[in-house]
C-alpha cells in the first residue's frame, strides 16, 4: 500500500456543477492514486457543494471533504487559499490534483506555501510508475516541454485542460464531512463577472473550431486601400454562423490597442500566441496570419489545422497546417459566409 | 490619493524570436547559449511595470521598484530600453532567470530583498509582476512572494486597476471563457498578476533613460548573488517537441471550390 493520499481538489460552477475541466482533473486523480495504490479523497469548495459531490459520488474517493457556505460562492484570494488548506490538512494529503482553472491557479501556490510544501502548474499529463509520479509540463510558452519529480509533499499539481478524458459522471449520493476554515481577512468583495469590450461574445472555449484572424486583414489590399470594415463584417458573421470561438495574432490585437480604426471584436482576450493564450479545440482555421514558431504556439493543441494565406511560404502554415490554401482570404470567407448562410 | 509603493517583480527572458533549445548539466536543464540570447524584460512583467510606473504619476510621493533575480550581464542588456519607457529604481538579484530554475527558491530570494527594501512602506504597497513568466511559465512565483509577505489579498490575470480617492480599488481579472471577473478592494498591500493591461508598449524617452541610468547602473553594480537551487527537484528530460506537419499546398482552387472543401471539413 502506497503511503501517498491524492487530493481531488475542485469548485462547482455557477450553477452548482463541476466543469469538464475539473472532471478531466479527476479522472488524472483517479488514475494517479490507482497506480500509486494510494488513497483518493475528493474536497470541493464553494456555496453548495452537495449537488458536485453527488456528481462523483462514484469516482471511488475514500473520504468527500466539504468546504462550504455563502463566502467561498465567489473566488476570493484570502477565502479560497484558506478553504484548500482547509481541505489538505483535513485529507493529510500528499498529492493534490485539480484543474488549472483561474479559481484554482490564483491560490494554489499560496496554499502551498501554507502547507510547507510545493506546486506545479499547466500540467500536461500526469503519471504515475513503481518510481513515483512524475508531471510533464511546458516551459518557455509551450516552446519545450519536460517532466518534473518533486520529492517534497503534499505537491499540487494543477492540470491544463485536455490532460485526460473527462471522468464519466456516475451520481451517487454521498455525505460529505464538513471541514470547518478559520477566519480569514475580508478585505475584498467579489462584484460580478464582466464581458469585455463590444459585449459580444467571441471567446468560446467549448467551440470545435478556433478561427484565428492574422494582421493581414487589416493591409491594403488589391486596390490599394485596407478594407477593415468588410474584414470585420466577414470574421464576424463566420464567428456567428459558425459558432467558432475568435482568436487573434499579437500583432493585430497591438493595432487595436493603440485605438486605431481597426477590427473592434477584437482585445488582447482573444491573443493566442507567445504572450497570449494556447487554446485547445478540434479544429483550427488560420487566415491572414503570418510568423514564425514564437507566434505559431498560440495553436499547439489545435488538432485539425488549415490556413488560408495569400504567402506560400507562410511560417505560420508551412510544416505547422495541414492544408495551406494560397488565396485571398476575404473571397473565400465571403464565400464561405454565403454557404453558411444558406443551410 | 494616497502614495503608493509599487514594487514590480519580473525578470529577463530569451527574445521571443529566438530559436530556444534546452541542454543538460550538472546543475540541471539549461538553454543552450542562454547568455549569448538577446533578453528582454519578460512580456507580462513589463505590462506590469508600464502599469505601475502610470500609477505612481497619479499620486505624487508614490515610488516604482523592479525587483529582478536574473544574470547580471542579461538584465543590464535589457535595462538599456527598459530606461527609456518608466521611471524606477532597480533592486537586482544576481542569478538564473531560465525557465527551469525552482520557482519557490525563486520566491524566497526576491521576498527576503522586498522585506529589505529601504523607504518601502508596506501599508502602502502593492506588488507587481506578470500574471506568469514567459519561461518557467507557472504563474506561481507571485503569490508565493505575496504569502511570505502576508499579503492576503491577490489577484491574477489583471488587466485593469481603477484606485478611489479613498485608497480603495477595483480590479478586473482574466477568467474563464473570456470574461473578467470585477473585486473590490479595500486598498493596498493587494498582489496584481498582470495579464497585458490595456496600456501600449511606451515610446523611448532617451532623457528619462539617461536620467533613469544615473540610478541604475549603481543598481546594477550592486547586484549581489544569489544561488538558485533547488531541493527535492528533479528533471527527468527536456525536449524541444518535434511536431512538423506534412503541409498540402493549394494554390490553384478557386475561393468557391476551397469554401466548399471548409465548409465539409468543419462539418
Amino acid at each position: 500500500m502506497s503511503t501517498e493520499t491524492v487530493l481531488y481538489l475542485a469548485h462547482p460552477e455557477a450553477d452548482g456543477a463541476l466543469s469538464r475541466h475539473s472532471l478531466e482533473a479527476l479522472a488524472v486523480a483517479q488514475s494517479a492514486a490507482a497506480t500509486l495504490g494510494a488513497t483518493l479523497v475528493v474536497g470541493l469548495f464553494g456555496a453548495d457543494v452537495r449537488a458536485a459531490a453527488n456528481a462523483v459520488g462514484a469516482c471511488g474517493a475514500r473520504r468527500f471533504l466539504a468546504v462550504q457556505g455563502p463566502e467561498f460562492a465567489t473566488p476570493r484570494y484570502a477565502t479560497d487559499t484558506a478553504a484548500v488548506e482547509a481541505l489538505a490538512r483535513a485529507a493529510e494529503a500528499t498529492v493534490i490534483v485539480g484543474a488549472h482553472t483561474s479559481r484554482l491557479a490564483r491560490v494554489a501556490a499560496g496554499a502551498a506555501l501554507r502547507l510547507s510544501g510545493c506546486v506545479d502548474t499547466h500540467a500536461g499529463s500526469v503519471t504515475a510508475g513503481a518510481d513515483g509520479l512524475a508531471v510533464t509540463r511546458w516551459f518557455y510558452k509551450q516552446r519545450i516541454e519536460g517532466d518534473v519529480r518533486r520529492s517534497q509533499r503534499p505537491w499540487i499539481v494543477l492540470v491544463d485542460p485536455g490532460a485526460a478524458e473527462a471522468y464519466a459522471k456516475t451520481a451517487a449520493n454521498v455525505a460529505s464531512e464538513i471541514v470547518t476554515v478559520a477566519a480569514t481577512n475580508n478585505r475584498t468583495q467579489t462584484v460580478g463577472l464582466r464581458e469585455p469590450g463590444a459585449g459580444e461574445q467571441t471567446i468560446r472555449p467549448e467551440a470545435e473550431l478556433l478561427f484565428v484572424a492574422g494582421a493581414g486583414w487589416t493591409r491594403r489590399q488589391k486596390d490599394g486601400q485596407p478594407h477593415t470594415e468588410e474584414a470585420e463584417r466577414l470574421i464576424l458573421d463566420f464567428v456567428r454562423a459558425s459558432r467558432a470561438s475568435l482568436g487573434s495574432t499579437k500583432s493585430l490585437t497591438d493595432i487595436s490597442g493603440e485605438g486605431q480604426a481597426v477590427l473592434h471584436c477584437l482585445s488582447h482576450l482573444n491573443q493566442v500566441g507567445q504572450t497570449g493564450s494556447t487554446p485547445r479545440h478540434a479544429k483550427g482555421l488560420s487566415t491572414c496570419c503570418h510568423g514564425e514558431e514564437p507566434h505559431v504556439v498560440g495553436w499547439r493543441f489545435i488538432r485539425e489545422r488549415r490556413a488560408v494565406n495569400l504567402d506560400p511560404n507562410c511560417g505560420w502554415a508551412r510544416g505547422k497546417a495541414d492544408v495551406l490554401y494560397v488565396a485571398d482570404a476575404f473571397a473565400v470567407m465571403r464565400e464561405l459566409n454565403r454557404l453558411l448562410a444558406a443551410q | 490619493m494616497n502614495p503608493l509603493h509599487i514594487v514590480v517583480c519580473g525578470s529577463v527572458v530569451p527574445d521571443p524570436l529566438q530559436t530556444l533549445e534546452p541542454v543538460t548539466t550538472a546543475a540541471g536543464p539549461e538553454l543552450k547559449n542562454e547568455m549569448l540570447l538577446p533578453a528582454v524584460l519578460d512580456p507580462w512583467a513589463a505590462c506590469s511595470l508600464y502599469e505601475a510606473a502610470h500609477l505612481a504619476q497619479l499620486s505624487s510621493g508614490s515610488r516604482v521598484w523592479l525587483v529582478c533575480l536574473g544574470p547580471k550581464a542579461k538584465v543590464q542588456q535589457a535595462m538599456m530600453s527598459l530606461a527609456q519607457k518608466a521611471a524606477f529604481e532597480l533592486v537586482l538579484l544576481d542569478g538564473p532567470a531560465h525557465g527551469f530554475a525552482d520557482a519557490h527558491v525563486t520566491a524566497e530570494a526576491l521576498a527576503a530583498a522586498i522585506a529589505g527594501l529601504a523607504g518601502l512602506d508596506r501599508t502602502h504597497l502593492l506588488l507587481f509582476g506578470g500574471w506568469e513568466s514567459a519561461s518557467r511559465g507557472q504563474g506561481v512565483t507571485l503569490q508565493m512572494v505575496g504569502e511570505r509577505l502576508g499579503i492576503t489579498d491577490q489577484f491574477q490575470g489583471v488587466d485593469r486597476i481603477a484606485l478611489g480617492d479613498d485608497g480603495s480599488f477595483e480590479v478586473i481579472e482574466r477568467v474563464e471563457g473570456g470574461k473578467h471577473l470585477v473585486s473590490r478592494c479595500d486598498g493596498p498591500p493587494a498582489v496584481l498578476g498582470w495579464a497585458t493591461g490595456e496600456r501600449g508598449e511606451p515610446r523611448n524617452d532617451p532623457q528619462m533613460g539617461m536620467k533613469n541610468m544615473r540610478v541604475l547602473l549603481p543598481a546594477l553594480q550592486k547586484a549581489a548573488p544569489v544561488a538558485v537551487s533547488a531541493e527535492g527537484l528533479k528533471y527527468e528530460g527536456v525536449r524541444v517537441p518535434t511536431q512538423q506537419r506534412q503541409t498540402r499546398i493549394v494554390k490553384d482552387m478557386s475561393p468557391e471550390a476551397i469554401a466548399q472543401e471548409l465548409l465539409a471539413w468543419m462539418q
